[in-house]
This record gives structure tokens, C-alpha cells and sequence, in this order.
């Protein structure tokens, strides 16, 4: 068999060219030049704005003064660290972080799965589409818009506190209660999100067999038999996963929602590390420390994922990588 | 061949059918309550919105002065011209890179591709924190008070990129090189080939990051402070949430200052969401493919 000879001549033993890497490479770049040049855009784009600000991490280990630069920055190692671990707030951002998490992983996980479940069980198809169109609309609603209306909806004068005035009940100032915050937070989220959440697992559902069903009907099952026996275990590879993701995340808080709906009388419950962050950081320009905070977080998320998918690897066939 | 009988359902299953009707209704209450609420307190008379106790089922009289208000209002003006301008421009630079890297990362016989794919993966799971980037936009670049703090730092989705990718692999290979060998390069397949073959995911693409531009807020509240450049979404936080309403009130009495405040919020909740919504149910199909596309990958 004719082989392109390169300069390296002919492996006599395997009959193959050999061919070093960088001939490999220049070979492969002349066949592929327009997808680099493509792909240059592109990987400077991440190496900007995702690798730089990775680089720039380390400021959470200096003493960052913005006029020295990262360099001119001392280097104080983990102090900034370990003033946010004995800092007062420490103990609450943890735990409001891992709360408002858990308890959306509690009631807003399921929410979806379980609408989908009902869905499914509907044979009127348009009734199904009507549903499906209402609850899907207000996960396009913008944050700003979300918040704001709940706390028009909550305020002293708003929705909740006119429907109890017609009870005789007294106005609840409902934002000026922290023990009430986590149930709001998570709630309004499910609000928002329970109908586009149902659409994945309205596809796991479609996906599954329908001559399993056929056979279970001919022996006799019931629908909450099918329900158990076919349904559930033919959505469960998506649910792992999803689930998988959604843990990985228990200590991702995000710092978009939490900013428009807290309030200082709050902080005590709805302060979360990233909205922490932003205040040391962005608000108070206290740039190492809250670089620090921010950095503990990313780490934290990280290892939690990388566990999430080890535990789901051992448990199951699914996971992630 | 089966038989087609019905199967007479269980006093057990009619049961739980109707529980399931109602509480689907119930959902769909609850999620359309609110909004119309919103749209009807928006159409009714301030003075008596405020005395008002109770559930809205229509608006409370019939009066358009909070759009008046909000439409004269320069802000909501400037709010809306510079959100369609960091929408369109947003979103072209999205689709621009966002085409050229999945294109790219979709073909065949490339080296580089999996250490490159590896490069933006891991970008999903570990980044630098809020700080880092800000320092980076605000100091490095220097971009505060500028259209790009907003635009570039979120120029490629790497969600919406693997859906693109995932998409273009989907076109027959022999067509490509159908191409190359008419002499096609690159550039050419991905624009004349792989796009026009791609169009659903490319609409479902777009849409993302149209409405990801339009409920915007946080890139803008960092990086901009000329009220000038505030996208729609900001000076709704400003009137919705930082509550200052103040320069839109036109009632020459005292007494008049507090009753336009509420409809006016409202007016600008339905300004400010109904476009989206509007269009929500003409493109809801495509955005439900795009949600299935990216999740149901090989």
C-alpha cells in the first residue's frame, strides 16, 4: 500500500508512515486552517473572560490595593480566608446558602416532575396544551419583574395583606420578617420555574416505550401500577442526573434574585455568600477579602459536584462525567 | 389486532382524574392570577386602587393615566431603545461566535477539539468569582459606562454553544463533503450548508439569548453608572424595587402623589413584560424544541 513518504521515511516494521506530532500538526492545521481561525474568536473569548478572571483569583490572597496591581498587592496567604471563616456572618451565610437550597431541592424539585406526572395522566390534549402554555409563561418573566411583584404583592397595602383586611385581619409586614424570607424566596422560584421545568421530563415520559404500556395494560395493571413500574423508571435516568446537577449546586446561591429581594431587616435569613460577596466586593470595594469569600464558593461548588456525580456513578449507570 | 374496546375506568381512576383536573386548573390560577392582576390594577383609577380591599377581577374604573405616565416618562424611553440596542447587538455577537465555535468544534478530523472542548467545558464548573471578572471589565479594560461591559463578558453561552453543536452534527457529513469537493472552504459549508440546515436550532438559539438580553439587569447595575446607557430592566428595579417613582408623578396636589405611584408600577410591569409574553406563544414551540434539543443528546 502506498504511503505519503515524510521525511522520517518508512517504518520498515509496521509498514507505516511515521510521522512526528508537529508534522501532524502542521498537516492538521492545513487542513483545518478556516476552523482554527474560527475557533480563535472563540477560545479568546473563554481565556478573557472565564481564565484571566481565574488568574486574577489569586488577589484573594493578597492584601488587593487596585492601584498596586495584582503585583504590587502584598501577599497575606489565607488571612483573608480565615478573617471570613471567624467572621461573625460566617456561620449564617452558610447556612442560609445550604437552607434556601435545600429547601428548593425539598419542594422545587419535585414540583416539575410531579406536574409532569399529572400532565401526562390528561388524555384531553388541548386541555393539556393550555396548561402547558399558562405555566410556562412566567419563567420568561425578567427577575426584576418577579421581585417586584412580589413585593408589591407582599407590601403593607399589596395583595396578600387587602385579601386579609377583608378577613379583618391585620396587615402582615411579610418583608420585614426574616423567619418568612426562605419560604418566599424558594416559593415565588417555583412559581416561576415549576411549568418550563416539566417540559424535560414531559420528554423523559415521551420517550419511554409505549408497548410497555400495552403490556401492562393487557395484564391487568392499574395506571398508579403503570405509574410505578413504567413511568417512574423510565424517567429516572433523566432525574438522576438532573438531580446529580441540582446538588451539585446546593451551595450556589445566586446573587441576582437575592440582591432585588432582601432588605437589611432580612440579611439575618436572606443574606447568602454571594450576595455577601457582592456587597464586600462590589459595594464596600473590599476587593482580597471578597475575593476570598467568592473563591471559597467557587471551590465549595466544585467539590460538591465532583461528589455528587462520584455518588451517582456508584449508585446508578447515569452520571455526568 | 388489538381490540379497540374501551377500558371502563375504576371509580378509583375517575376519582383521581378530577382531582387532577382541578389542581391542574388550580395551577394555572395561580399562575395567571398575578399577572392579571397586575394588568388589571394597571387600568384602573389610582384614587381608587388605593382604598381598594380585596381580589381584582377587573380593573377598578377605566383610566389610562399611568401608561400616559409611563410612556412620557424619559427613562422607560431610554430604558427601552437601550435594551433593544444591547438586544440586538447582544445577540448578533452571541450568534456570531457562538455559530463559528460550534461549527468549528462539530467537525470531524480536528486535533485540537478535545482539549479545546475541555478548555470551555470546564468553564461550567469552576470560574473566578464575581471580583475577578469585575475588576477585569471595570479596571483592566476599563469598560464602565460603555455598551460592552454588558454585551461582551456574556458573548458565548457554553450551554447554548454544546445545543448549537449538537445541532450541526445532526447534518449528513456527505453533504460537506459534497462541498469541499466543489471546492467549498470552511466558512462557505458553515454559512450556504450547515446554517440554512440548522435553522430550528438557530431560531431556538437566538431566542435564548434574545430574552436573556431583555431581563437583564446585573452586567448594567455593575458597570454602568450614566443613567443615559440603563437598560429597561434597570430602571424597572428602580421604580419596582428602589421605589422611586418620584419624577413620574404629574398630579398637581399633594394627594395625588401616592395613588399614581401604584398604577404606574404596574403599567410598567405590563410595558416592560408584555412583549415578551406577547410573542411567548407564537415562539413557545421553538423554545420547547431548543430545551429538548440540548437535552436529549446522543
Amino acid at each position: 500500500m502506498a504511503i505519503a513518504q515524510p521525511i522520517t521515511g518508512l517504518n520498515k516494521a509496521t509498514n507505516r508512515s511515521r510521522s512526528t506530532f508537529w508534522q501532524r500538526v502542521a498537516k492538521d492545521f492545513r487542513r483545518n486552517k478556516y476552523i482554527y481561525l474560527m475557533l480563535a474568536p472563540v477560545v479568546a473569548y473563554y481565556l478573557l473572560f472565564h481564565y484571566v478572571p481565574m488568574y486574577g483569583a489569586q488577589i484573594a490572597f493578597r492584601d488587593f490595593v487596585p492601584s498596586k496591581g495584582i503585583w504590587g498587592s502584598e501577599w497575606i496567604g489565607w488571612e483573608n480566608f480565615t478573617d471570613f471563616f471567624q467572621g461573625i456572618y460566617f456561620f449564617r451565610l452558610v447556612r442560609n446558602t445550604f437552607a434556601i437550597n435545600a429547601l428548593d431541592v425539598i419542594f422545587g424539585f419535585p414540583a416539575p416532575i410531579i406536574l409532569a406526572l399529572l400532565l401526562n395522566e390528561i388524555t384531553a390534549g388541548w386541555f393539556k396544551r393550555i396548561v402547558q402554555t399558562i405555566t410556562y409563561m412566567p419563567h420568561f418573566i425578567s427577575l426584576v419583574v418577579l421581585v417586584g411583584m412580589v413585593i408589591d404583592f407582599l407590601s403593607r397595602d399589596g395583595l396578600f395583606n387587602n385579601v386579609l383586611a377583608l378577613m379583618g385581619i391585620d396587615p402582615i409586614p411579610y418583608l420585614q420578617m426574616p423567619g418568612l424570607y426562605w419560604p418566599i424566596y424558594v416559593g415565588s422560584g417555583i412559581w416561576q420555574s415549576i411549568g418550563w421545568g416539566s417540559i424535560i421530563y414531559l420528554a423523559a415520559i415521551a420517550g419511554i416505550d409505549p408497548s410497555l404500556y400495552e403490556a401492562a395494560r393487557v395484564d391487568g395493571a392499574s395506571r398508579l401500577q403503570q405509574l410505578r413500574h413504567i413511568t417512574l423508571p423510565g424517567m429516572a435516568a433523566t432525574i438522576i442526573i438532573l438531580l446529580i446537577l441540582r446538588l451539585g449546586a446546593i451551595m450556589n446561591v445566586g446573587y441576582e434574585k437575592t440582591i432585588l429581594l432582601y432588605n437589611p431587616l432580612l440579611y439575618e435569613t436572606a443574606d447568602v455568600i454571594s450576595s455577601y460577596t457582592f456587597r464586600k466586593g462590589i459595594l464596600d470595594a473590599n476587593y482580597g477579602f471578597s475575593a476570598a469569600v467568592g473563591l471559597f464558593n467557587s471551590a465549595i461548588n466544585l467539590v460538591l459536584l465532583w461528589g455528587a456525580n462520584w455518588i451517582s456513578r456508584r449508585q446508578s449507570e447515569s452520571s455526568l462525567f | 389486532m388489538a381490540s379497540t374496546k374501551a377500558i371502563r375506568k375504576t371509580n378509583g381512576e375517575r376519582l383521581f382524574d378530577t382531582f387532577n383536573i382541578v389542581l391542574l386548573l388550580g395551577l394555572v390560577l395561580i399562575t395567571l392570577y398575578p399577572l392579571l392582576y397586575v394588568l388589571f390594577a394597571s387600568f384602573s383609577e389610582p384614587s381608587e386602587l388605593v382604598r381598594f380591599r380585596g381580589l381584582l377581577f377587573k380593573p377598578l374604573g377605566w383610566s389610562t393615566a399611568a401608561y400616559k405616565a409611563v410612556f412620557l416618562n424619559p427613562n422607560i424611553l431610554t430604558g427601552y431603545r437601550n435594551t433593544l440596542f444591547y438586544m440586538v447587538m447582544g445577540t448578533t455577537l452571541n450568534m456570531v461566535l457562538t455559530c463559528l465555535g460550534a461549527y468549528a468544534l462539530s467537525r470531524r478530523n480536528v486535533l485540537f477539539k478535545l482539549p479545546i472542548t475541555l478548555f470551555i467545558l470546564f468553564t461550567l464548573f469552576f470560574n473566578g468569582g464575581l471580583i475577578p471578572t469585575y475588576l477585569l471589565v471595570a479596571r483592566t479594560l476599563s469598560w464602565i459606562d460603555t455598551p460592552w461591559a454588558v454585551i461582551v463578558p456574556t458573548a458565548i453561552s457554553t450551554w447554548n454553544l454544546l445545543v448549537l453543536k449538537t445541532a450541526f452534527e445532526q447534518v449528513p457529513q456527505a453533504l460537506e463533503e459534497a462541498a469541499r469537493i466543489d471546492g467549498a472552504n470552511d466558512f462557505t459549508i458553515l454559512w450556504r450548508i450547515v446554517i440554512p440546515l440548522s435553522l430550528p436550532a438557530i431560531a431556538v438559539i437566538v431566542l435564548f439569548y434574545a430574552v436573556a438580553h431583555w431581563n437583564a439587569y446585573f452586567s448594567a447595575l455593575i458597570y454602568l453608572r450614566d443613567r443615559g446607557l440603563y437598560p429597561l430592566q434597570l430602571i424597572l428595579r428602580e421604580i419596582l424595587i428602589a421605589n422611586q417613582t418620584g419624577d413620574m408623578t404629574t398630579g398637581t396636589l399633594g394627594g395625588d402623589v401616592e395613588p399614581i405611584a401604584e398604577t404606574i408600577k404596574y403599567a410598567t410591569i405590563v410595558v416592560a413584560t408584555v412583549p415578551i409574553l406577547f410573542l411567548y406563544p407564537f415562539l413557545q414551540r421553538y423554545f420547547v424544541k431548543g430545551v429538548l434539543i440540548g437535552a436529549v443528546k446522543e
